[in-house]
């Protein structure tokens, strides 16, 4: 047998993952995997995510998304992952539905404004202006609506073994699959 | 005492106060107070001794029972394609611009309100409305004007013109069955002779499969419920025609209703059943007098009745409901929730309705027109029926043929028969597809039109809509797509929630923010409706935009984007609302075009 049959190692798998309109429990869920990051590490490495606190995307394979779409500043980071990124996954209820924070959605979001800032006596008059501050839409947008997702992972927040499977899945080449115990939450 | 409990008392009194009865004392208290108020919910569920919550189920579920006050004239517009091809929706915009409404909303004097309501069964002489369950047929924009006007004017539905009401047969080709000559009587008189068994051995002889679009064998249908354990037997007959572009069961409860009492008495007879229930649609409200008053006429003939024809033992009554608007009842375990007065969702099967039906007794639920073949095979007997027609779909089929076509109408013919074939006898030309059976049906092409309306190629429950070469057939797909989200049941999750997403899809490729994302999408949610969806409505909800999809491609494409994808909202106009706040307008205020 010759030196060559020697499989050539693979490049890393490159993945983002970012939150926006979210509470970090998907990425709290994600890091239940534990030790099992270490090999995950051993064939992917990650790009743009509260791990590397990297701020900006660069080409990738995988990126995964947690929460909805809020404000401006959310819709600019979710296009320059789904730019950059071969996959996008959402992840959570927030990312696919809107999740809690779309029960705003009901409400005008200028007598939210108004309610939250102007109303306060003594303490402050004015909804803040600072051009710094992204504004709000009016509405939660469910992250399919603002860009394309490839894949979904439900869950409230997912668990741990379930992100592993999906990624697992995702990496190894095969159609990602949640059996009934991943999906189940009673 | 007010107005409301006397109303409702006397319906409670009519209908023996029986819970059953909820959705008929329901729709008789509307026909009087116009509305179903909280206080009438509440008096009704009090006589009933039932929770209010009960009522309001009810209420809610049907389309035409209202919870709001919705003016003392309801109009709704018929929403079927065949309407909409012959100019119903700009008579629609007409009609509320006149009247100063905005649509399913009551005017300020409470006097009348507009809306949309699925496929009315008057495809043939359309554009079609209801005025208070009542139909106006042959819509035109100077009819429509005289509408408003006598709306304006208060002048009550009994003065309005008697033309406006006029219901046309529309019989364009007789067969065996509209064609024949029949005697009143002589169907019942036949299967007495027979007897039971030998009635019986005529049905199996015969291969009649039902009308409805299944095509299940009647014979083993009335067999099963014959030989089910239990004392009493129930014989329903499903008149809830809402397949959008069906209307041949309007045709039969108009000119051949005894036919179809003589049919289901001899289905009673058959299989030992002494009670008969009818399920009229509630778009056919109209034929409720008409019918009642066949029944009383029968009954006074002795073919209703104890002892029918003189015949010891043979006793068969009929009882008619009506439905609501709810085109899921046509499927036969939701109507049997339906007629025991509960919303019309499908119940599980097994068991199915021959051994556990209306009240959980053996039940045969058949189509109209099954019923009135029965009167055939009792008269010509089994092997003559079964001599006519295909192997395998014995007899003669009625469709309701419309669209574009010189004559459209009902066109019985013998099973077996070209598409071609009909598309000439009814004068259609440059035809670019015809949908067969209705939306949950199949959509055909001219390379496909020398195939046979039969069990074993093109089965139909009826529906036969022409489309011309002028036609856009993503637009009817889109039209199809909005009737099964309107009148999915609710009870199932897939398709609930997947008859909605498919309807959203259609909405945005429609506007010129559709891609190939969105097509995939379609693809994916109607294989998903297929495979999980609890009840025929769901499994075929995906039919229309699939078959149109693989058959007009092009009507889609040219909607289509040329990028990946477009954001199914305007993210900068999304944020005006907060510019307008914080009172900003900077550059980091707005949110430009994905490069």
């Amino acid at each position: 047998m010759s030196e060559s049959a020697e499989t050539p190692a693979l490049p890393k798998v490159r993945i983002a993952t970012t939150s926006l309109a979210g509470c970090f429990g998907c990425h709290m869920s994600f890091l239940d995997i534990d030790e099992r990051i270490l090999d995950l590490m051993k064939i992917a490495e990650f790009d743009r995510s509260p791990i590397t606190d990297i701020k900006h995307c660069s080409p990738c394979d995988i990126a995964l998304i947690e929460g909805g779409v809020c404000n401006a500043e959310n819709a600019h980071v979710l296009r320059e992952m789904r730019a950059n990124a071969k996959i996008l996954v959402a992840i959570g209820a927030c990312a696919i539905n809107g999740g809690l924070p779309a029960m705003r959605n009901r409400l005008d979001v200028g007598d939210i404004l108004n309610e939250v800032y102007r109303d306060l006596d003594g303490v402050q008059s004015h909804v803040p202006n600072d051009p710094e501050l992204p504004l709000l839409f009016d509405k939660v947008y469910p992250v399919n609506e603002v860009v394309r997702v490839d894949y979904f992972i439900p869950g409230c927040p997912p668990s741990a073994d379930a992100i592993w499977k999906y990624l697992n899945d995702l990496i190894l080449g095969r159609m990602p699959r949640l059996d009934h115990s991943l999906l189940h939450y009673d | 005492m007010s107005d409301t409990s006397e109303v409702v008392l006397q319906a409670l009194e009519r209908r023996r106060a029986e819970p059953t009865q909820l959705l008929q004392i329901l729709r008789e208290v509307q026909e009087e107070l116009d509305w179903i108020s909280p206080e009438t919910t509440h008096s009704v569920a009090a006589g009933l001794g039932i929770p209010a919550t009960q009522v309001e189920s009810v209420v809610q579920f049907y389309s035409f029972l209202y919870e709001q006050p919705r003016g003392r004239y309801r109009i709704l517009v018929s929403d079927n394609i065949t309407d909409r091809m012959l100019g119903s929706l700009t008579l629609f915009e007409h009609m509320l611009k006149r009247l100063k409404l905005r649509r399913a909303e009551a005017s300020a004097d409470g006097a009348v309100s507009v809306d949309l309501t699925s496929c009315t069964g008057m495809c043939d002489q359309g554009p079609a409305l209801l005025v208070n369950n009542r139909p106006v047929t042959r819509l035109t924009a100077r009819r429509v004007d005289e509408i408003c006007d006598l709306v304006r004017g208060d002048v009550p539905l009994a003065e309005w013109p008697a033309d406006y009401f006029r219901v046309e047969d529309n019989i364009r080709r007789a067969d065996a069955l509209l064609g024949s000559r029949y005697e009143p009587g002589s169907g019942l008189r036949a299967a007495i002779a027979l007897g039971r068994q030998g009635m019986l051995d005529e049905m199996k002889r015969s291969n009649l499969r039902g009308r409805g679009g299944a095509g299940f064998a009647t014979a083993v249908k009335w067999e099963s419920c014959r030989n089910a354990p239990g004392a009493e037997r129930y014989i329903v007959c499903n008149a809830d025609e809402g397949e959008p572009g069906t209307f041949k069961d309007r045709v039969l409860l108009t000119s051949f209703a005894e036919r179809i009492f003589e049919g289901m008495a001899i289905a009673g007879f058959t299989v030992g059943a002494a009670n008969g229930l009818l399920y009229l649609r509630g778009e056919y409200r109209y034929l409720l007098e008409p019918l009642e008053a066949k029944l009383e006429s029968m009954r006074r003939d002795r073919r209703l009745g104890a002892s029918i024809c003189g015949a010891q033992g043979f006793d068969f009554d009929i009882e008619i409901h009506l439905g609501a608007g709810a085109y899921i009842c046509g499927e036969e375990s939701a109507l049997i929730e339906s007629l025991e007065g509960k919303p019309g969702k499908p119940r599980i099967r097994p068991p199915f309705p021959v051994t556990a039906g209306y009240l959980g007794k053996p039940t045969v639920v058949n189509n109209v027109e099954t019923l009135v073949e029965a009167t055939v095979v009792a008269l010509q007997g089994g092997r003559i029926f079964a001599g006519h027609g295909t192997r395998h779909s014995a007899g003669t089929k009625i469709l309701s043929v419309s669209g574009d076509c010189a004559r459209p109408g009902i066109y019985e013919y013998p099973f077996g028969v070209r598409v071609e074939q009909v598309l000439k006898d009814c004068g259609a030309a440059d035809v670019v597809a015809v949908q067969i059976s209705g939306p949950s049906g199949i959509c055909l092409t001219p390379d496909e039109f020398r195939r046979h309306i039969a069990f074993e190629d093109v089965p139909t429950a009826g529906a036969f809509m022409i489309f011309g070469k002028e036609r856009d057939l993503f637009e009817v797909a889109r039209n199809f797509t909005y009737f099964f989200a309107h009148e999915s049941c609710g009870f199932c999750t897939p398709c609930r929630v997947g008859t909605t997403l498919m309807r959203d899809a259609l909405d945005k490729i429609a506007d010129g923010r559709g891609s190939r994302y969105e097509i995939n999408e379609l693809m994916r949610l109607a294989e998903l409706l297929r495979r999980t969806s609890h009840c025929g409505l769901g499994q075929t909800a995906g039919n229309p935009v699939r078959d149109t999809w693989l058959k007009f491609r092009p009507a889609y494409e040219r909607r289509l984007i040329r990028g990946d994808f477009d954001p199914a909202v305007d993210l900068d106009a999304a944020l005006t609302r907060a510019r307008e706040i914080a009172g900003r307008d900077d550059a980091g205020a707005h949110i430009g075009a994905e490069q």
